[in-house]
């Protein structure tokens, strides 16, 4: 059952990528195409990475609101930005090599991540509004010494940082592409493989253990594949806050299931259907150029919301 | 057999239970009684060895816990906890089948089929199990969670505090269960349970642990060691085990 709904699921997929990529196709042919094929890639990419991380990240904190990005994620990454572009000036930031900057970034912020998610989860992983309460602070602290930090800067340098802020998949490095899509490729790989390990950790910490499962271990090993994913879609187009908390709800609800090997490809496809679909809407149809990115915090935003409002969980 | 040797766990600087020694013989039910924050979880949890102790030993059949790799303390004890929340979607069955995880780490045979649906059958579970456990009443879903445990299929069972917020009919049936699954026979377990029912701990216990701020009070026979004198010291209220209709009560004088 859940596995051919995770079947359909990849078939719409295929579908949406079909009509993103051939809709009112103009000559030049070839061009257009391989323009269309690489921003479909990185929607892909940047959509099935924040699925299967959330789904993830989810399962480890026993929270089905909580994402790597309202814990801070997306605090972290402007920070990172802010303290790259100041320490290294505007100039000296945009002459960096797209693959070395892009490398630079993931790598800070898989670090930073692991860092974080395990501070957050090892104090408060009891206490879920401790939890939620510790990774908004953490949040707004990040914020506050992005913004002190932006203060500091000349208005291009701003700008520069600014640009970097919000997720647009516009102008996606080919090659920064290929690596994240290998690195993608590389963590579901692992994801899938802890997966069954993943279901018993549903179960709760203690009972987990009690099982046999190394939970720490799973853990470590669950917020380091987090950090990683989000990483790969934050540094190639950008924060999106929200678009996690839409794929893992939808993921659930429509897989029906406690298994992650079903979960998180059932996450990814969704998470990538979402952009392409959005996508296609704006660019094809409506003929706009407008950033995806605030139509999909939107959604998500009034999602959380709904969840939030609708009954406590955990 | 379990031998806990002087046994002290500490969390930070509180010391939750203080040089236990102890020993637990095969088969029948051991009820740990004592008041709240008597060391009685702490107790149970360190004999699963997933509490590591500041001093002292836990060993089972000989191995000590703090030392064994997860899988084989797993396939040697199984503890139920009292209800953690579970956000997972699970059926009843699916539930049971996480009973089997020690065994086939994710990949369940033939055997553990088989262990599962023998679960389901002495829990009376069969015709609940598709449904979602938050769909079961409190008396159903902690059967459910028994009958993980049980499918677990270690020789010891521990269980915290199993009977929390269940009305006296589902209390009785689940104890009931749980004594005939202590006796000698095929599926037979060693149950250690943490009990705050004092009648039911008079009514189905074959030995009484008694406990009281970390430290051991008393140990025995539920006939020796389950008296007024030790309930009065142990609750610091008055408290008399009465016998009626050949069964002992205890009841607060």
């Amino acid at each position: 059952m859940a596995e051919r709904r995770l079947l359909l699921l990849g078939g719409t997929v295929v579908l949406l990528a079909a009509l993103f990529a051939l809709w009112g196709l103009r000559a030049p042919y070839g061009f257009i195409l391989s323009l269309r094929l690489t921003k479909l890639a990185s929607l892909a990419v940047v959509g099935a990475s924040i699925g299967a991380a959330t789904v993830l990240f989810q399962t480890v904190s026993a929270n089905r609101l909580l994402t790597p990005g309202i814990v801070g994620f997306d605090a972290l990454y402007v920070f990172i930005q802010t303290a790259l572009v100041l320490s290294l000036g505007g100039v000296g930031y945009a002459g960096l090599p797209a693959m070395a900057q892009f490398l630079t970034e993931a790598g800070l912020l898989v670090l930073a991540g692991v860092v974080l998610f395990g501070v957050i989860l090892r104090r408060g992983a009891e206490d879920v509004l401790r939890m939620i309460l510790t990774g908004v602070i953490l949040g707004v602290l990040l914020r506050g010494l992005s913004s002190f930090a932006q203060r500091l800067l000349d208005p291009s340098d701003f700008a520069i940082v600014q640009q970097a802020s919000f997720a647009t998949f516009g102008a996606v490095d080919q090659t920064q592409l290929a690596i994240a899509a290998a690195l993608l490729v590389a963590a579901f790989g692992m994801a899938l493989r802890i997966a069954p390990a993943l279901d018993v950790a549903g179960l709760g910490r203690t009972t987990a253990r009690s099982l046999g499962v190394d939970h720490d271990r799973l853990v470590l090993t669950s917020l380091s594949l987090v950090a990683l994913l989000v990483a790969i879609s934050t540094a190639l187009v950008g924060p999106i806050t929200f678009l996690g908390l839409l794929a893992a709800s939808l993921a659930h609800s429509l897989a029906a299931t406690h298994r992650h090997v079903i979960l998180i490809p059932a996450a990814a496809l969704i998470g990538a259907a979402i952009l392409i679909a959005g996508q296609f809407v704006f660019e094809r149809l409506l003929g706009l150029q407008s950033t995806l990115a605030v139509v999909v915090e939107f959604a998500g935003g009034l999602l959380f919301l709904i969840l939030l409002l609708r009954k406590p969980r955990r | 057999m379990i031998e806990i040797q002087n046994l002290t766990i500490q969390r930070g600087e509180t010391t939750t239970l203080a040089d236990v020694t102890l020993r637990f013989g095969q088969g029948g039910i051991t009820a740990l009684i004592g008041p709240n924050g008597a060391g009685k979880s702490t107790l149970l949890h360190a004999m699963t060895g997933l509490l590591p102790p500041a001093r002292g030993t836990v060993t089972i059949e000989g191995h000590d816990m703090a030392r064994a790799r997860a899988a084989d303390r797993a396939r040697t004890v199984a503890l139920l906890t009292q209800s953690e929340n579970v956000t997972a979607r699970l059926s009843v069955r699916d539930l049971v089948s996480f009973g089997r995880w020690p065994h086939h780490q994710g990949r369940p045979g033939d055997a553990d089929r088989a262990m599962i649906e023998t679960a389901l059958d002495l829990f009376d579970l069969s015709d609940l199990a598709e449904r979602p456990i938050d769909t079961l009443s409190g008396g159903q879903r902690q059967r459910a969670f028994v009958a993980m445990a049980y499918a677990q299929e270690t020789p010891w069972m521990l269980l915290d505090e199993p009977l929390a917020a269940l009305d006296p009919r589902h209390a009785r049936d689940l104890m009931e269960r749980l004594h005939a699954m202590s006796r000698p026979g095929a599926h037979a377990r060693s149950i250690v349970v943490v009990l705050h029912d004092l009648g039911m701990a008079a009514r189905y216990a074959d030995r009484i642990v008694a406990l009281k701020d970390g430290r051991l009070v008393t140990s025995g026979p539920r006939p020796i060691a389950l008296t007024g004198r030790v309930l009065t010291d142990l609750f610091d209220t008055g408290l008399e085990v009465r016998r009626v209709g050949g069964t002992d009560i205890v009841v607060p004088v």
